[in-house]
């Protein structure tokens, strides 16, 4: 098997900082975004922006 | 028709019509053991995408996650963040467990673990173990459907009768049809459970509250502090969060994930797809919002997992109640029809073959695989009927001991030297450890997740055992 770039590694280690690592700073109600508690809110739109890092990987992966 | 009949006949036609797409999708297609377990490694992105979806979105998922936010509030947020971490080790490992399955035949996690290090000891054990935390998975889908139908029968009939039923009707589904049929069944399930999720994350907050902004406030306002950890707990703080979600992001070791990245049919089928996981997991957060509805909407009940069902019964009619339940049903189907099709397999192919009957044709594997069914069944639906525990608190100790496979696997993969009675070694010290912290009631142990200690005992087995034992050539050269 091919080892997987830096570039792609550390891109997916960002998720597991926003996501799991930084939890002592996210963790609280208040800003609320759309009405929402803002913990939810944080871990909503790392959802949605952990594909889009992972698809930069992808594409690293493939152009190697 | 009384409101409890009314709910139960939706839900009894919606299983029907989904346990009749998988008969249908699985006919015509041989009965070998390659078709049943990981179809042929024949599955596109779409049906790859569906099935790896419909094992995460399970009715724990539903009743197990509200419930949880119901009780407990802000530690919930857990589920979101393992489930979208969990697909990076995927992203990275997936491809290279894909690409030697398809070269050595790899059927199971079993497999991998007896070909890697040429143990067929370790196999069985990796397989015996693994079959043991999907019986506890396949308890919680049965203990789910017993609860979907004692609400929507508005308690008319009782959760034993109703998981007995339920149990027989998923037991069949599977010897029938195999994993292919389960992956189609799945895109009905899902359609549904997509529906519904969007109608009660809406629905419930609109009409008590006016709209979700105004459902938040109240609930601020009524419980303060709920919604951020340690939430309704004493102990669920942010370094328990910080590891149950690292240990849980391991669960591409689980056997059915492990064997579902099998039944894709190209290696750049299995990296798409850990990519595209995490949209799977907005539905959720929608199914979380129902939950927090729950709490001022249907207050004071107990068990946090009948919360979001009753919410539900008491805001829409029965026939919502019904396709809800009937939807939740299938979400416990489908999952439930792949552990025990996995944890058959594993039990027929890695702990009876080689122990018994070590000449034993894959198409006798096959029969054997399709009589433990029974077996795997009757063990997790007695369970089911006597366990108390509830949903999410099971899983986490399951995830805590599957975790324990991940350094033989990674290492597996990633390196030559080590030896097989060090991965033994580390997976029994692991297992021992999670499982004597989880059994004695001390998970979390010093604010730390039970398989997360397990994990560094683990570690440390692994690399302690491996310096004084020579390691073989491996078995992927």
């Amino acid at each position: 098997m091919k080892r997987p770039s830096a570039a792609s590694i550390l891109l997916a280690a960002v998720p597991f900082v926003g996501m799991c690592l930084s939890v002592d700073l996210w963790d609280r109600v208040e800003p609320r975004v759309l009405g929402v508690p803002f913990n939810m809110a944080w871990m909503l739109a790392w959802i949605a922006l952990s594909p889009a890092l992972m698809g930069i990987a992808y594409w690293i992966e493939k152009r190697r | 028709m009384s409101p409890g009949a009314t709910a139960l006949s939706i839900i009894f036609a919606i299983v029907v019509i989904g346990s009749f797409t998988g008969f249908l999708a699985a006919r015509h297609r041989t009965s070998s053991l390659e078709e049943w377990a990981v179809a042929g490694r024949g599955l596109g992105l779409a049906l790859v995408w569906i099935l790896m979806a419909g094992e995460t979105f399970t009715t724990f998922s539903v009743l197990g996650v509200s419930g949880w936010i119901y009780s407990k509030g802000g530690p919930t947020l857990y589920v979101l963040a393992y489930l979208t971490l969990g697909q990076t080790f995927i992203f990275f490992f997936g491809p290279a467990i894909w690409e030697h399955g398809r070269r050595l035949g790899l059927q199971t996690v079993g497999d991998f673990f007896a070909v890697r290090y040429r143990s067929s000891l370790l196999g069985a054990v990796v397989a015996l173990a693994g079959a043991v935390f999907l019986v506890v998975y396949l308890q919680l889908q049965i203990t789910g459907l017993g609860i979907i139908v004692e609400v929507a029968s508005f308690e008319q009939i009782g959760r034993a009768p109703a998981m007995l039923a339920a149990t027989a009707v998923v037991a069949s589904f599977v010897m029938a049809s195999g994993v292919r049929g389960v992956a189609w069944v799945s895109f009905l399930k899902d359609f549904l459970m997509v529906a519904v999720a969007v109608f009660v994350g809406f629905g419930l907050p609109w009409a008590h509250f006016g709209g979700i902004g105004a459902m938040f406030d109240a609930v601020i306002r009524a419980k303060p502090g709920h919604l951020v950890m340690p939430g309704g707990t004493q102990n669920l703080t942010h370094s328990w969060f910080i590891t149950t979600v690292l240990v849980n992001s391991l669960m591409f070791a689980w056997p059915h994930f492990f064997g579902g990245i099998f039944t894709a049919k190209s290696a750049d089928t299995v990296r798409k797809n850990a990519i595209i996981m995490p949209f799977y997991l907005l539905p959720l957060g929608l199914i979380i919002i129902a939950g927090c509805a729950a709490i001022l909407i249907a207050p004071g009940i107990s068990n946090g997992d009948l919360a979001l069902l009753t919410a539900i019964r008491r805001t829409f009619g029965p026939g919502m109640l019904g396709v809800i339940g009937g939807a939740g049903a299938l979400t416990a189907m489908v999952p439930a029809a792949i552990h025990i099709l996995t944890a058959s397999t594993l039990i027929a192919k890695n702990v009876y073959r080689p122990l018994f009957a070590p000449a034993m044709s894959d198409d006798a594997t096959a029969r054997v695989a399709r009589l433990t069914v029974v077996a795997v069944t009757a063990v997790a639906l007695a369970l089911a009927l006597n366990s108390s525990a509830t949903l999410v608190g099971l899983l986490i100790m399951a995830y805590s001991g599957v975790a324990q496979f991940a350094p033989g696997i990674i290492l597996g993969i990633l390196s030559r030297r080590v030896s097989s009675p060090a991965v033994l070694a580390g997976l029994i010290g692991g297992l021992a450890v999670a499982g004597g912290l989880s059994f004695t009631g001390r998970d979390p142990f010093l604010g730390l997740n039970a398989g997360f200690i397990g994990l560094i005992v683990n570690v440390a087995l692994v690399a302690g055992v491996g310096r004084l034992t020579p390691a073989r050539p491996s078995g992927f050269e």
